[in-house]
């Protein structure tokens, strides 16, 4: 992963500030970096988003494809997470570089999204056992400064909440053959409820303390993270230890209690700026990258 | 033609352009805090994002590095949801690892590398979403990009892309005009000294009407450059207002 060398003096600067809960750029423990998001910035895909944690930027494409379902769940349509470490955020990703990472990152992806209770799957299927939608949701990484997990999980669901799925038709022939027409009008579409989607909350072991939203260099001062998945009602779907480090039973307790309070504070304003945004329709200024 | 009338009797093309009408460019420098130098170009619906890190050290192995210029490496990519129909992977396939050939070979011709010799210049570009003209899209970025790093050039690279209809050439074609099956030209000019770092043409094309078609694509790389040269100048005149105050 994208690391900066950090010395042993401000290794201890850094540690006594979260001590005293004051990080090196203000923030308190619990305190997130300024954020910016923006959905409807790739016009050729079916829902995009992009999100600037600090530094840390990252741009999600989502596109609807017909497939056939898994043969387990005949009647649900499925996710595909498909993570680009492009060399434009470090040089160290260049060439084939940055596939390890992303490979980590997507499979964690997939199993935070890609199950019923956080997307609902079932309103994916078309005609069950022979064809449902699958969302390929690729996310790309343009600038890494720490805490890629909830920038990502943010701008996924941003994403999601800004897919508009065409509206298909399902017509029988004499012999029984299905014909699937998709609709042509881009207003007669479907959309996702995003309600139970989760919203990762990272939180890194510094000393005695965790905090939330570490940047790069506060990463090097840590010894492990919890990556805790958690939903607008405070549910945790999903807990996995990152890094290196060992973590005892009882801060893991205290930091996924964090968790659930941070990750439900949230999703409130998020949602709330996602439906402002979209309220403002065709009039709203498409900043993307020109800002 | 078949299908797509891709020039009306009255001369305008599938997106409302007259022949020689470029599209719409937008563009801004220094995108990423992070990178040494980086630009965002917007040609038409064609999205482009463009980083250089350098001059460093050579990174891998030392054989790759020159004693008297730098080397210029080049790495162009497709974000998987760029196209219409979506991409497996962002590059590594023949057509990007072509590109940046292409990319490298232009810059080469403008970035003064024997100033910086046994280093190393990257140039990442990556395309967001595309409709045509990647190539130039990319050296364009690019070029704000090095603008942006401070690396000192012969001139501004600007590229573009012309096509041939009905005896009449198109600057800056869009992807419906791309895929028509018609005659692509690529070009990369220096334009202050007109001299040309790059030419491409697939498909055929009598001779006789060859100098018109490089001649709309110069013009069109011209018009370009004009509209670079001001969101460099634009770019300084923020940059200045914010580092006096």
């Amino acid at each position: 992963m994208a690391t900066i060398q950090v010395s042993e003096a401000e290794k201890v600067y850094i540690m006594h500030g979260v001590r005293d809960d004051l990080r090196v750029d203000g923030r308190g423990c619990e305190d997130y970096r300024h954020m910016e998001i923006e959905t409807d910035v790739v016009s050729n895909t079916d829902g995009s988003a992009k999100v600037r944690l600090g530094l840390t930027d990252i741009l999600v494409g989502i596109k609807a494809e017909i497939g056939r379902p898994r043969p387990m769940a005949p009647d649900e349509g499925y996710l595909e997470f498909f993570v680009d470490c492009s060399a434009n955020a470090t040089p160290e990703f260049e060439g084939r570089g940055g596939e390890e990472l992303g490979m980590e990152l997507s499979n964690s992806l997939y199993k935070v999204f890609n199950n019923r209770h956080s997307v609902d799957l079932r309103s994916l299927s078309i005609c069950p056992g022979e064809h449902c939608w699958v969302l390929y949701v690729d996310v790309l990484l343009l600038q890494c400064d720490g805490n890629l997990f909830d920038a990502m999980s943010i701008s996924i669901k941003a994403a999601l909440f800004n897919t508009r799925i065409p509206r298909v038709h399902i017509s029988e022939d004499e012999e029984g053959g299905k014909e699937i027409e998709l609709s042509d009008d881009p207003y007669d579409c479907m959309r996702l409820n995003v309600e139970n989607v989760p919203c990762i909350v990272t939180l890194s072991k510094i000393g005695h303390r965790h905090v939330v939203d570490a940047t790069l260099q506060e990463k090097a001062c840590s010894v492990a993270s919890l990556l805790i998945s958690v939903t607008h009602r405070g549910t945790v779907t999903c807990v996995r230890k990152l890094g290196g480090g060992s973590l005892d039973p009882d801060s893991i307790f205290e930091m996924t209690e964090t968790g659930k309070r941070v990750g439900k504070i949230l999703h409130g304003p998020l949602m709330e700026l996602l439906q402002k945004e979209e309220s403002l329709g065709k009039e709203r200024m498409k900043v993307g990258f020109l800002a | 033609m078949a299908g797509l009338e891709l020039l009306s009797d009255q001369g305008y093309r599938l997106d409302g352009r007259k022949a020689t009408e470029l599209r719409k460019v937008q563009a801004r420098m220094g995108v990423f805090a992070q990178a040494d130098g980086s630009a965002y170009m917007e040609q038409g619906n064609t999205k482009a994002l463009a980083v250089v890190y350098g001059p460093h050290e050579v990174r891998g192995s030392r054989s790759k590095s020159l004693h008297d210029r730098a080397v210029i490496n080049c790495q162009y990519s497709m974000a998987t949801f760029s196209t219409a129909e979506r991409k497996r992977r962002p590059h590594g396939d023949r057509k990007s690892s072509e590109m940046s050939l292409h990319l490298k070979q232009t810059f080469e011709a403008a970035v003064l590398t024997q100033l910086y010799p046994r280093s190393q210049i990257d140039i990442y570009v990556k395309i967001l979403q595309s409709d045509g003209g990647n190539y130039s899209a990319c050296v364009n970025a690019a070029t704000l990009a090095l603008v942006d790093a401070g690396i000192p050039m012969r001139d501004y690279v600007c590229a573009c892309t012309a096509g041939f209809v009905e005896d009449t050439p198109l600057a800056d074609l869009c992807h419906a005009e791309e895929s028509g099956g018609g005659t692509t030209l690529s070009l990369a000019l220096l334009p202050r000294s007109e001299n040309i770092a790059l030419v491409q043409m697939d498909a055929r094309l009598h001779q006789d009407h060859l100098p018109a078609l490089m001649e709309a694509a110069m013009e069109a790389c011209k018009g370009l450059s004009k509209v670079l040269d001001s969101v460099v100048r634009q770019h300084l005149q923020e940059v200045s207002v914010q580092t006096r105050e």
